[in-house]
């Protein structure tokens, strides 16, 4: 067998694997998502976009990726700095810090349920410290903002890990001597922090950033878990469209919208975070 | 004015001494090369005048001033990597620019700056380009300006050239000795090629598990080495040993030959020459031809002498076989004597 044609064979399982199961049935989205009754047409996006429902859970889904990924990035900034730089304990500290990210997301939210429902760990210690005479209702309808605050907490707690695993290992790829030349020619900590980290971490800021967009544009179980209907968002609202209106074809409209959201933004962070080739490591 | 004074300096690592109570000296505007092979502490000593390195006892100085408590960045010095630490996301120009952006030095004194520093180096043509798209030795001249651009009272150089291939080396050696002279500044040049201490060297501090053996100008390093080390360490091929017997009346017995020697109470001693010291014919030292090696300007013999190996270097014109039995002549001025137990100079 020639050995230029090997890897391509060794790929073919994977690829016949994703066109049927990933590219068939995304076609099959699209379709339905453009036709109603074997007729092309605009009406589902229509549909999607004239519910009342609709700019509310943009804005919500747009408010908690705007709040919670830059709270993320920069915890993962801070939390990967202080790890590659430790001598000892470093696997220990990376294993502690991404126990989260064994959890599923509805668990996450459950446990944050636990944390603040009318009998959670909150209101037992509240009550018990004498700052509360009767448990107080944190999630419940009129208080909206603490239901986002809560959604916006489990969601830093669930996903922060992955930023930093990956920042971690991107910051091992910046060899010492940069730093030691810095240092020498006269950077403070913080200036070697935004002149040779940041720069030379792009590549593994690229991934880690969009990775977490798109997660957090996926956001739902959390949400359900917590908010219930409280605080709708995008992907709740397709879930409503699929099984509680029984209309899928809103449902795959909805859906495409979420992607199209999706490969926006990754364009852009491909864009903005882009190291010309030949600035590269 | 830097004067580098390096007083009691020792470095541990866990249970590893690398530097024990190191004392050295370099004079304002000196070239001062540590030598040595990899291990003994060379680069260690660099890294703590740098700042790099704390030491675990013992003082640095600068210019006259206590810098050891001082982060790198506030003790005037540049420095000069091994692997260049050439910025990659930097432009050559923003890389030379480096620490003068750091100073925050008004826009026109950097332009000035990178410009008269990447014409010294050669490399005014690049300043546009990146890391990536230099050679090994084009980057090197980056490293280098970006040192000369600070105007630093001391420059220090951990291993500049190891990385270039020789004939690159061989080139940038002479043009870093004029460059670095031309700069005044104080120098430290860490390497463990001898060739290269001896050529840029005002003075050759040659280090040895830790320790200093011998500082002195290179010609003085080479002629009358401090220790048995210095002596096995420079010099290629390096000095010969052979045991000597104690004789009659202070003199000496090496290999068949009395000479006169030190006086010792020891009744072993070692008896020391350079390949190049040696005379054949007359009266000398027996030895057997074992290899010849034509080298073009001279021949160089390896011999048995009282069973251990000997180098000599002779006149090409010197007809000998392998095998022939010889008598190699040592000079006497040249000769140097070692204390086995010690190995210092007698």
């Amino acid at each position: 067998m020639h050995g230029k044609a090997l890897p391509y064979l060794l790929l073919m399982p994977a690829t016949l694997f994703l066109c049927i199961f990933f590219l068939y049935p995304f076609a099959l989205v699209a379709f339905e998502a453009v036709t109603r009754d074997g007729a092309f047409t605009f009406d589902n996006f229509r549909t999607m976009a004239g519910s009342w429902k609709f700019p509310v859970t943009v804005r919500n889904t747009l408010l908690l990726a705007a709040i919670v990924v830059p709270i993320q990035l920069t915890m993962a900034l801070l939390m990967a700095s202080v790890v590659s730089r430790l001598e000892t304990g470093r696997s220990a500290a990376l294993y502690v810090f991404a126990i989260p990210l064994g959890i599923s997301d509805l668990a996450a939210g459950l446990i944050w349920l636990a944390i603040f429902d009318q009998s959670g760990f909150l209101n037992t210690l509240l009550s018990s410290l004498g700052v509360v005479d009767r448990p107080v209702m944190f999630l419940g309808y009129q208080s909206k903002l603490t239901i986002f605050i809560a959604v916006a907490l489990a969601e830093i707690w669930r996903a922060t890990a992955i930023m930093m695993v990956i920042l971690v290992a991107g910051m091992g790829l910046i060899p010492k001597e940069y730093y030691e030349a810095a240092e020498v020619f006269g950077a403070s900590p913080w200036q070697r922090f935004v002149r040779i980290t940041l720069p030379l971490l792009r590549p593994s800021l690229q991934t880690a950033i969009i990775l977490r967009v798109i997660l957090a544009f996926e956001v739902f179980a959390v949400v359900a878990a917590l908010g219930g209907t409280n605080l709708p968002v995008l992907m709740g609202e397709t879930y409503n469209w699929q099984f509680t209106l029984q209309d899928r074809n809103v449902a795959a409209a909805s859906a495409l919208l979420i992607l199209a959201i999706s490969i926006g933004f990754t364009l852009f962070f491909l864009r903005v975070l882009r190291v010309p080739k030949e600035a590269r490591i | 004015m830097a004067e580098i004074a390096i007083k009691g300096v020792a470095k541990r690592f866990g249970g590893f001494t690398a530097l024990h109570q190191v004392d050295l000296t370099i004079a304002d505007q000196e070239f001062m090369v540590l030598l040595g092979a990899s291990g003994c502490g060379k680069t260690t000593l660099l890294r703590i005048v740098a700042g790099l390195e704390r030491p675990s006892q013992g003082e640095v100085w600068i210019g006259g001033r206590r810098v050891d408590h001082l982060p790198p960045r506030e003790r005037g010095i540049a420095m000069v990597f091994q692997n260049y630490a050439v910025f990659p996301h930097l432009s050559v120009f923003e890389n030379i620019a480096f620490g003068l952006r750091m100073k925050k030095l008004p826009q026109q004194e950097v332009e000035r700056r990178v410009n008269r520093t990447a014409e010294l180096m050669h490399i005014e043509q690049l300043l546009k380009r990146y890391s990536g798209q230099l050679s090994g030795g084009q980057r090197q001249r980056v490293a280098v300006a970006r040192a000369l651009a600070m105007e630093p009272d001391v420059i220090l150089m951990d291993e500049p050239l190891s990385n270039l291939d020789a004939l690159l080396r061989l080139e940038m050696r002479a043009e870093l000795k004029g460059v670095l002279a031309a700069s005044k500044t104080t120098t430290i040049y860490v390497t463990h090629d001898q060739v290269e201490a001896m050529s840029l060297a005002d003075r050759i501090a040659v280090m040895h598990q830790g320790r200093i053996v011998q500082s002195a100008s290179p010609v003085e390093v080479y002629r009358n080495p401090a220790a048995r080390f210095v002596g096995s360490f420079i010099g290629n091929p390096p000095m010969n040993f052979i045991p000597a017997t104690k004789a009659e009346n202070g003199s000496w017995t090496v290999a068949g030959l009395t000479l006169s020697g030190p006086k010792s109470d020891k009744p072993r001693i070692e008896f020391a020459i350079r390949p190049e010291d040696v005379d054949a014919g007359g009266e000398g030292l027996r030895a057997t031809v074992r290899v010849i090696e034509p080298l073009g300007p001279h021949t160089l013999v390896t011999c048995d002498v009282e069973g251990g190996l000997f180098r000599a270097i002779l006149d090409s014109n010197a007809s000998v076989q392998v095998g022939d039995d010889l008598r190699l002549a040592p000079k006497p001025d040249r000769i140097r004597w070692f204390d086995p137990e010690t190995t210092n100079a007698l």
